[in-house]
C-alpha cells in the first residue's frame, strides 16, 4: 500500500536532506553568502547616522530573505539531474507529498542558515538577539514556513525553464514582502524591548499569511508540475 | 494488458503523438523504433501517467488513461536518464523506491534487487561513482522493485557497453517470461527485436506500421524500418 501524503513527504524531505547534508552545496554557499552580507552591510552602515537596534532587524531578514533563495534554488535543480523528478512523479504518490517534503527539507534548510546567521548579527550590530532567543526563534519559524512555501512552488515553475536562477527571485520576492514586513516588525520590537502586546499583532499577521500561503501553494502545486 | 484507441498529445501547436492505436496482452514485448522526434518518448509518458492524452483513450493494466496513483502502482518506467539521485547509494535509491511504492520489507527487497542485478557489492556506492552500466542496473532495480505488471523502457540500452547490453537483455527476458507486459523504446533494431513480440515504427506522431512477431523478418526489417522512416512510405 502506498504511503500517506505525510508519510510520503517525509520520505522525499529525508532524501532531500540526505543529499544536502553529503554535498553541502547549498547550505555552505547560503550560510557564506549570509555572512558575507552581514559583514557588507555593517561596513556600509554608519552608526552614527542610524541606531544597530534599527539597523539589525532589517538586515537579519534581508539576509534570510536572499540566502534562503540559494536553498530554494537547489531544491528542484536535483531533481533536474538525471530527470529523478520522473521517479517521483512516477510513484503511487500525491503530487502533494512532493511540494510538502520539499519544503519540508527547505525549512530545516532555511532554519539552519539562520542558526548560524543571528549570531552573527548580534556579533556584529551588538543587538540582543540571543537573549531573546525563544521569542526569535518563533518568528523566524514563522516567517521561514511562509517564505519556503512559497519559495518552493516556484522553485518547481522556475526549474523547467532557462532562465531558473534569475526567475526563482524575480517571482518569489513579491510574495516574500508580507512575511518579511511582520516578521522584521516584530523582530525590531523584540530586541528593543517593547511589551509582548505589541509583538502580537505582527505573529498573528505571520501566522495568517503562513496559512493562506500553505493552503494555497500546496493546491497549485500539482499544476506546476503537469506537463 | 495495454490499449490505446486514437491517443493523441500536442504541445501547443505541435502535435507530437497523432492518433496511435494498439494493445497488448500480458507478456506482451512492444519494441518501438522510430527516429529522433517521431513521438516515442511522449507516447510512452503518456501509457506512464505523466503524461495526459490530448485526445483518445486507453488503459494500463485495466486503468484508464491518464489514470492517477493506481495506474501508477502498476508501472515500471525506465528512461535513458536514470532518474536517480547521484548522492545516494544504489541502496538508498532503490530503498527510497520502494517505500514510495509501499512495498513491504523496502530494505530486504532492495538487498534482493542488488543480488539480482549482481550490483551487491557496490550497494553502499553512491550512484555517482557507478559506471553507466551499472547505473543503468541500479535504475531498472529501481523501476521493477514493486513487481509492476507493466514496464515501460525508453532507450534503456543507450550508453551500454557490450556486456551491459546482454545483462540488460537477459534482465528484460527474465520479465517477459513471468507475465510483465513490456514497452521497449529503442533505436536498436537488433536488441529490440530479440525480444519482441510485436515491433511497431513511429514516424511524425504516428504509428506507421505495427506488426506481430510471427510476421517479424529480423533479417529485413531494418530494410523495412529505412523505408518507412526515410520514404515514408
Amino acid at each position: 500500500m502506498a504511503p500517506s501524503t505525510l508519510s510520503a513527504a517525509f520520505l522525499i524531505a529525508r532524501k532531500d536532506l540526505a543529499i544536502e547534508f553529503r554535498t553541502r552545496t547549498a547550505f555552505f554557499s547560503a550560510a557564506v553568502f549570509a555572512l558575507l552580507g552581514i559583514v557588507i552591510f555593517y561596513f556600509a552602515w554608519d552608526p552614527t547616522a542610524v541606531a544597530s537596534i534599527d539597523l539589525a532587524p532589517g538586515v537579519l531578514w534581508a539576509i534570510f530573505t536572499f540566502s534562503g533563495l540559494l536553498g530554494l534554488q537547489r531544491s528542484f535543480g536535483i531533481e533536474q539531474a538525471d530527470r529523478a523528478i520522473d521517479s517521483l512523479l512516477g510513484a503511487p504518490i500525491s503530487r502533494e507529498s512532493i511540494y510538502l517534503g520539499k519544503a519540508m527539507a527547505n525549512l530545516v534548510f532555511v532554519a539552519a542558515v539562520q542558526v548560524i546567521a543571528i549570531p552573527a548579527v548580534q556579533l556584529f550590530y551588538g543587538v540582543p538577539l540571543l537573549e531573546n532567543a525563544a521569542p526569535l526563534a518563533l518568528i523566524a519559524l514563522l516567517a521561514a514556513i511562509g517564505l519556503v512555501a512559497v519559495g518552493t512552488l516556484f522553485s518547481a515553475m522556475a526549474v523547467n525553464t532557462k532562465l531558473a536562477e534569475m526567475l526563482l527571485p524575480v517571482l518569489s520576492l513579491p510574495f516574500f514582502v508580507p512575511v518579511v514586513i511582520p516578521a522584521a516588525q516584530a523582530t525590531a520590537r523584540l530586541i528593543a524591548g517593547r511589551p509582548g502586546s505589541e509583538i502580537v499583532g505582527w505573529l498573528k499577521l505571520l501566522v495568517a499569511f503562513d496559512i493562506v500561503f500553505v493552503a494555497a501553494c500546496t493546491l497549485a502545486f500539482p499544476f506546476t508540475i503537469e506537463e | 494488458m495495454i490499449t490505446a484507441q486514437g491517443l493523441s498529445r500536442r504541445f501547443g501547436g505541435r502535435t507530437a503523438v497523432h492518433d496511435v492505436t494498439f494493445s497488448l496482452a500480458a507478456g506482451d514485448v512492444l519494441a518501438l523504433f522510430g527516429p529522433n522526434g517521431a513521438g516515442k518518448t511522449t507516447l510512452l509518458r503518456m501509457l506512464a501517467g505523466l503524461l495526459k492524452p490530448s485526445e483518445g483513450t486507453g488503459s494500463v493494466a485495466g486503468i484508464a488513461l491518464p489514470g492517477g496513483a493506481e495506474l501508477r502502482a502498476a508501472i515500471g518506467y525506465i528512461s535513458h536518464a536514470s532518474m536517480l539521485y547521484g548522492a545516494l547509494s544504489a541502496r538508498e535509491n532503490i530503498e527510497l523506491a520502494a517505500r514510495l511504492f509501499g512495498v513491504r520489507d523496502p530494505r530486504g527487497i532492495s538487498t534482493r534487487a542488488l543480488e539480482r542485478m549482481e550490483l551487491h557489492h557496490r550497494a553502499d556506492t553512491p550512484v555517482r561513482l557507478l559506471s553507466r552500466g551499472m547505473q543503468q542496473r541500479v535504475s531498472i532495480a529501481r523501476a521493477t522493485v514493486h513487481a509492476p505488471r507493466v514496464v515501460l523502457l525508453d532507450e534503456p540500452f543507450t550508453g551500454l557497453d557490450d556486456s551491459g547490453s546482454a545483462a540488460l537483455g537477459a534482465h528484460l527476458a527474465m520479465l517477459r517470461a513471468t507475465g510483465t507486459t513490456l514497452v521497449l523504446v529503442t533505436h536498436s533494431i537488433a536488441e529490440g527485436l530479440a525480444l519482441a513480440t510485436h515491433a511497431a515504427i513511429m514516424r511524425e506522431g504516428a504509428l506507421v506500421r505495427l506488426e506481430k512477431g510471427e510476421t517479424i523478418d529480423p533479417a529485413t526489417y531494418l530494410t523495412v524500418y529505412r523505408e518507412h522512416v526515410t520514404h515514408g512510405a
